[in-house]
């Protein structure tokens, strides 16, 4: 296998995936994202030199709204499937960065 | 026959001419679920009974008011669960959206209910529609109506068994990589993905937001293009959505393939793709050449890139399109927590299963600094040349021919241990989404053990109604199978 | 002997666009507003949401760039920035990274030295706003409110060319008010529509490469940017001369306390993943559309400065004051054209309007007054239908309610009394009565003649124009001018 997930990249991924594994899926992971990236390594064969990457597959451009406020207050539904609410506001736990 | 033995358009028809009434019809879909559901599990959420009858007799006013006319008013429907349905519980097969009650309905939705569609209920899938066998579902797997012992393929697999199964008489699904198609001719019906831009992606919960597609799936091609001719709109809420010059798909509902260029591609038709399905499908090209179109074999090239190109533009996409659900504003929230990060971490590694998890990871890792050239920009730039590849093709053809899977049904757990394994199997329809192309899937025979063959039409962009022509041409040459479920 | 160093600056400064809807939804931008209550599923990342372009935000971030000499990236595209922020309802922004709107520009500023420098601008971009996180400083809670969250903003990210606060202040106050002048945004750093984050590098003077540099956020006014630069000034250099290392890090600012903290936490790898936004479709600007916003563009304030100098004649010191502000010159040239004299006008913005504006703590571009009440004031004042001190205290009533001059004047009998007869009449009576101050005169203390002027006043109620009262005055003493 040509690529071996460290502990480290499992850790580091896993902050910005927030996303905690216990060990024994840390191990899983590893190892699953090795096979996964040897596979994908497939590219590597393919010249694309000077290919333009294509991110849009139609060339739409130019959709725009007009400035125009459409929206009322909608707070009741917005709030609705709230884990928790306070005076209208989504509540989490308290964080101070 | 049997009311639930009927197509859409069969049925809409004798609710039109009151031969039989919304609410008959939404009783007979009921009886089935309640029939076969224990057996089959193609919803996450059937709605009451009162709710839905209630529902029908609404829409059957309106038709006897002359309010709703269109051929699929008064007809029940199932909606895959990962399409936004006010005030109906709308999971993605996920622990992460068990209690998520949408306050507003996707568009494509909006547009069904205006035509008088009755909703059953949402269907079963592969967690936020990641993999390909609907066995990733937090809700349990779905089973396949021609063998409970089977997968009914993914990630769209409850809308296709229980179209199969007659626990509905069409369904929505969604498409990002063959989720469609694959599971359409696992279960012996008929599903397309349209050109990217057709239906609007408005209330469909993103999974690869430039790949994802709602198509329509059911018992035939007449249906299909009449659904999608319903949910079909261009729509100014996705900016993504495209303004087609027309939408008139049943106009392609034509009994004629006479003079179609039909490319067959080589490297389709290799090593890893199972023999009854080559000869089902060779077999069925037979019968077009038989009825008049010109078919020719090239090489499409390109073939073996497509899946691991999907797979880092999916992966990232999807990275970040699932990273919205932390607990804050719907959904699960972890019990047990100590900070905000805490909470946030624990919520997505409860909420997500395995498969979700590995995509989120992957996803992230290949954006990440360092990789994102190496990874991302290489798929896009093989994406770009995937995309030139079937332009070549449409160049010398009006379509392009092929299974729609490598295989048919395999076993229930036969996929999940090997991840890579399953996602071969997305071979033939991977590259379609790439594209942004069309493509409809139809059954076209059943192997040695009898499970269902599909046989996959690919057209231009914007070129839904050759294929839509061709399918049904075919279509007319042989029966509906039915699974035997009732 | 300690060494000499010299700072390098550039900012990213923060600019809330004066759009009435956010940037991808129809939601109303307006300040206040009960949480949640200027929200919809796209600005709170609802499932299945999608974001469609406000286009007057592509043409106000087009004018800025244009204002600012920037080239137009005439594809732009949009990106996901991604990190986790509860205050970040899709844990993504939408953002510019590869393909900003506009590129290469700068700004000529003065320096303190005196003389003329051009800061660079390396891009700006077009992105969304956060919401607001409300920490409860009692319970174990915070509270999210996402109205602010999808308020246009554009970041305006200069190269690393200013040396001192005096330069970092110079710049901001010229972005400021091109912005303003453009109408893009009323730039208040006190309320957040425009915000700085400084980024500082100490390096010995004559030095070529660059120090490790910092990045300082949360700074409210053009005070604490200063002090905030100075500080971490100090604290560099304090590092340096003890052989430590600066870190690579942000900083909070606490303006209370006067002393920056990092912000970085374990959870914040700094690694945002940016890609292409796949939900939005590229901008393409073409060359019409580019122009037609070039020709929307007002006067600048440079232009005007010329313009005043030539076309009204008012004094440089004037001309300063007066552009500014946007608002300040609107009304002073709207006045002008109403009634002309524009050394008087000028003195009425300058003076009176200036001092007002102090005493009540509000900007010039919050003035609420009309030209037109401005104008038929100083015809009062110019027709001696007022005195000097009526007219300010009308002008502090049109100053708060925009009255109408004449009708207030009349309803409230302010109209001064021009009546020569009447007028003689009083400065007699006064005379009369004040023997001793007509004997200092007549010994020659001619200043004493200020005291019966007001007295005559006091006399004719505030009713009467001083220099008639003052002329009937010297007549009766045989006073010459």
């Amino acid at each position: 296998m040509a690529n071996i997930i460290s502990d480290e990249t499992i850790e580091y991924v896993g902050i910005l995936a927030k996303i905690e594994l216990s060990d024994e899926e840390k191990e899983q992971a590893k190892k699953d994202m090795g096979n996964m990236l040897d596979y994908i390594d497939k590219l590597n064969e393919l010249d694309t030199e000077g290919v333009e990457p294509m991110s849009h597959v139609f060339p739409v451009d130019n959709v725009f709204r007009e400035d125009v406020v459409t929206n009322g207050d909608d707070r009741e539904k917005i709030l609705s499937n709230a884990p928790e609410e306070k005076d209208g506001a989504f509540v989490v736990p308290k964080t101070f960065d | 026959m049997s009311l639930m033995k009927m197509t859409a358009l069969e049925l809409g028809r004798k609710i039109k001419s009151k031969e039989v009434s919304a609410a008959e019809a939404a009783k007979a879909a009921i009886a089935q679920i309640n029939a076969v559901e224990k057996d089959i599990n193609s919803y996450v959420t059937v709605l009451d009974e009162d709710v839905i009858l209630k529902r029908a007799e609404q829409v059957q006013k309106a038709i006897d008011d002359g309010g709703i006319s269109g051929p699929l008013a008064g007809v029940p429907v199932a909606i895959k669960d990962n399409m936004c349905t006010e005030g109906i519980l709308t999971t993605c097969s996920s622990k992460i959206l068990g209690n998520f009650k949408p306050t507003y309905s996707s568009e494509a939705v909006i547009n069904l209910e205006r035509a008088g569609a009755v909703i059953l209920g949402k269907t079963n899938m592969d967690e936020f529609a990641m993999g390909s066998t609907t066995e990733t579902s937090f809700y349990g797997p779905t089973k396949n109506p021609w063998n409970t012992g089977h997968v009914p393929g993914g990630s769209s697999g409850g809308s296709c068994a229980a179209v199969a199964a007659n626990e509905c008489f069409y369904a929505l699904g969604s498409d990002t990589g063959g989720s469609i198609r694959q599971p359409s001719s696992f279960c012996g019906v008929t599903g397309i993905k349209p050109t990217y831009g057709t239906v609007s992606r408005y209330g469909l919960i993103a999974y690869g937001s430039s790949l994802d597609q709602i198509g329509p799936v059911a018992k035939d091609v007449s249906d299909c293009a009449a659904i999608l001719e319903t949910i079909a709109s261009y729509d100014k809420k996705d900016s993504t959505s495209v303004k087609r010059d027309n939408y008139d798909f049943t106009g392609a509902l034509i009994d004629d393939v006479k003079g179609m260029k039909i490319g067959i591609p080589k490297d389709y038709f290799g090593a890893g793709l199972d023999a009854d399905v080559k000869n089902a499908v060779l077999k069925a090209v037979d019968v077009l050449k038989e009825k008049g179109a010109a078919v020719e074999e090239f090489d499409l090239s390109l073939v073996e890139y497509a899946i691991p190109a999907y797979y880092i533009i999916a992966s990232a996409e999807a990275s970040s399109n699932l990273a919205r659900f932390e607990g804050v504003k719907y959904g699960y929230r972890t019990d047990d927590y100590e900070s905000l990060h805490n909470m946030m971490k624990k919520t997505r590694s409860e909420g997500f299963g395995a498969e979700v998890k590995r995509r989120i990871m992957l996803g992230s890792f290949v954006l990440s600094s360092g990789y994102y050239d190496a990874y991302y920009i290489k798929a896009l730039r093989t994406k770009a040349l995937i995309k030139r590849a079937f332009e070549k093709a449409f160049e010398s053809y009006d379509m392009i021919i092929a299974p729609a899977a490598p295989t048919t049904a395999p076993k229930l757990g036969d996929s999940l241990n090997d991840p890579i394994k399953m996602y071969l199997g997305d071979i033939y329809t991977i590259s379609v989404n790439l594209a942004g192309l069309p493509g409809i899937s139809v059954p076209c025979g059943l192997d040695r053990n009898g499970l269902p063959i599909g046989i996959q039409f690919i057209g231009n962009c914007f070129e839904e109604k050759k294929i839509i022509q061709a399918a049904y041409a075919y279509e007319q040459t042989r029966e509906y199978a039915e699974c035997g479920l009732c | 002997m300690s060494k000499e160093y010299e700072m390098v600056i550039g900012l990213e400064v923060h600019v809330e666009l004066a759009t009435k809807t956010k940037i991808f939804c129809g939601c109303s931008t307006e300040f206040g507003g009960a949480p949640n209550s200027h929200t919809c599923p796209v600005c709170t990342g609802m499932p299945g949401s999608l974001p469609v372009l406000n286009k007057q935000v592509v043409e106000y971030a087009m004018a800025v760039g244009l204002a600012t000499n920037c080239t137009i990236n005439q594809n732009c595209k949009f990106d996901r920035k991604n990190y986790f922020y509860p205050d970040n309802p899709q844990n993504y922004q939408i953002s510019q990274l590869y393909y900003p709107i506009c590129i290469n520009g700068g700004v000529e500023i003065d320096t303190p030295e005196g003389g003329k420098k051009t800061i660079g601008i390396h891009e700006i971009h077009m992105e969304e706003d956060a919401g607001k996180l409300v920490h409860d400083e009692w319970g174990e809670s915070s509270l999210v409110d996402f109205n602010r969250s999808g308020v246009p903003l554009i970041e305006i990210v200069s190269e690393p060319d200013m040396r001192s606060a005096e330069e970092v202040i110079a710049y901001l106050e010229k972005l400021r008010l091109i912005i303003q002048y453009l109408g893009a945004s009323d730039c208040k750093l006190n309320e957040g529509s425009m915000r700085a984050d400084v980024n500082l590098s100490v390096r010995e003077k004559g030095a070529k490469e660059f120090g490790t540099r910092t990045e300082t956020k949360n700074l409210n006014s053009f005070k604490a940017i200063q002090r905030a630069i100075e500080n971490e000034r100090e604290r560099q250099i304090e590092l340096i001369e003890a052989g430590e290392k600066v870190v690579q890090e942000t900083r909070r600012w606490d303006d209370n306390k006067e002393y920056s903290y990092p912000m970085r936490s374990k959870e914040d790898a700094q690694d945002y993943r940016y890609f292409p936004e796949p939900d939005l479709v590229p901008i393409v600007i073409s060359d019409e559309w580019m122009a037609e916003v070039k020709a929307r563009q007002p006067e600048f304030r440079e232009e005007k400065a010329i313009r005043y100098a030539e076309e009204y004649k008012i004094p440089e010191y004037d001309i300063d004051i007066i552009t500014s502000s946007k608002k300040l010159a609107d009304i002073f040239e709207e006045t002008v054209a109403i009634c002309g004299n524009p050394k008087k006008v000028s003195n009425w913005l300058m003076v009176e309007t200036m001092y007002l504006l102090k005493e009540k703590g509000i900007d010039a571009d919050r003035i609420t007054f009309s030209p037109k009440n401005l104008a038929n004031l100083i015809q009062l004042v110019n027709s001696k239908a007022i005195n000097g001190n009526v007219a300010k205290e009308v002008f502090a009533k049109i100053f708060d309610e925009d009255i109408e001059p004449e009708a207030y004047v009349r309803e409230n009998g302010l109209t001064s009394v021009n009546d020569e007869g009447e007028l003689r009449k009083a400065v007699e009576k006064i005379i009369e009565a004040n023997p001793k101050s007509v004997e200092d005169i007549k010994a020659g203390k001619v200043k004493a003649m200020g005291f019966l002027v007001g007295q005559t006043m006091k006399e004719m109620k505030g009713k009467a124009d001083p220099g008639s009262v003052n002329a009937i005055l010297r007549e009766i003493f045989g006073i010459s001018e």
